[in-house]
């Protein structure tokens, strides 16, 4: 058993709770059913990386009678570029036949409740522009644009051009 | 980014009916609580009719009423009905758009119009009504931190 990270929250029928290794097949098949591909060996390695270490947080929503039906991933990231210690959420899913259910929401508040316990007052995440529903569920949950601005450019022409 | 004046006409107008769809509230009401012109108002308010945001009340007591999904509806649907934003290149092409200068310069105002769409549309009116509680929540909570502190 991975170090248990916080507790398990009980809200109706719907168990939020740290990952377990013996989730990890059944998140795998949840990811498959979200975005059509099927990665074991990623979500091995997401549990190696997250679901057993201090401030990192791999939470899963179970259903009763229905398994794993949302997870969610978030860590206390020290930034880079001079800011102070932040949450980061950067995975997140609930079944396509449970949605609009409030499972996100409730798998977010968790999220926030383990980064907020870990010490970090700030919450943050990334997601491209035009994805309209993670964009639409994070911004209802409260969060805004923030200070920062991703750039990016492309490396076309930078190969092989250090010899 | 600075809105048209039919616009913010129409925000506030769909904000403050949508903040409780069962109740009714007239134009000239409107109007006067946000220091609007209750003409620019009327012909908002018969466009967001005629989109099914809002419905008009007949008889006593008559005025309108929030009648669309607040949990659906985004800032940016509203916007978008009173002016063109984020219009694609391709548009109504300007003298020297297709110089040098004008297309380095439509990349970056690209990059500021998708911006300013990306985040009008993941912006509902649910969400911003949240954003107002949340706004209100605060402010009473710095002032009775102040009280406290005063005290
Ligand atoms: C985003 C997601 C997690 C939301 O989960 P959910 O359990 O349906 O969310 P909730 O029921 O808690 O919704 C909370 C709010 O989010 C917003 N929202 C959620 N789904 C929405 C939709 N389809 N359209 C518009 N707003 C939506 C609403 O404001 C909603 O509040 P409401 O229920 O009062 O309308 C879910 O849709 C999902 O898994 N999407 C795919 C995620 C993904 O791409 N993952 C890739 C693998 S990392």
């Amino acid at each position: 058993m991975p170090e248990a990270v916080g507790t398990t929250e009980l809200a109706g029928d719907l168990v939020i709770r740290a990952a377990a290794v013996a989730d990890v097949p059944a998140v795998t098949r949840l990811d498959s059913r979200i975005t059509g591909m099927t990665k074991p060996d990623y979500w091995a390695d997401m549990f190696e990386r997250y679901g057993k270490r201090p401030n990192r947080f791999f939470l899963i929503a179970e259903g009763e009678g229905a398994g794993v039906i949302g997870f969610i991933i978030g860590e206390v990231r020290a930034w880079e570029f001079g800011s102070p210690p932040s949450g980061w959420i950067f995975a997140l899913g609930v079944d396509p036949t449970a949605r609009l259910n409030k499972i996100g929401s409730r798998l977010f508040e968790a999220m926030c409740g383990r980064l907020a316990e870990s010490g970090v007052d700030m919450v943050r995440t990334m997601l491209a522009r035009d994805d309209e529903l993670n964009m639409a569920f994070f911004r209802s949950q409260g969060m805004m644009g923030g200070p920062f601005i991703q750039l990016e450019m492309s490396l076309y022409g930078f190969a092989g051009g250090h010899g | 980014m600075r809105l048209q004046q039919a616009t913010r006409c129409a925000l506030f107008a769909v904000l403050e009916l949508a903040q409780d769809p069962d109740r009714q509230i007239s134009a000239p009401d409107i109007a006067e609580k946000y220091g609007i012109s209750a003409n620019h108002l009327a012909k908002v308010l018969r466009d967001l009719v005629r989109a099914g945001l809002v419905e008009s009340m007949r008889g006593a007591g008559g005025g309108y009423r929030f009648s669309g999904n607040a949990k659906r509806v985004t800032l940016y649907e509203v916007v978008h009905m009173f002016e063109d934003i984020g219009s694609k290149p391709g548009g109504r092409p300007e003298g020297g758009d297709s110089s040098d200068i004008g297309r380095a310069l439509g990349q970056v105002m690209n990059e500021i119009d998708e911006t300013a769409v990306s985040t009008l549309k993941s912006i509902t009116l649910a969400t911003l009504l949240k954003l107002i509680h949340r706004n209100a929540a605060g402010q009473a909570g710095s002032r009775s931190k102040k009280d406290s502190v005063n005290a």
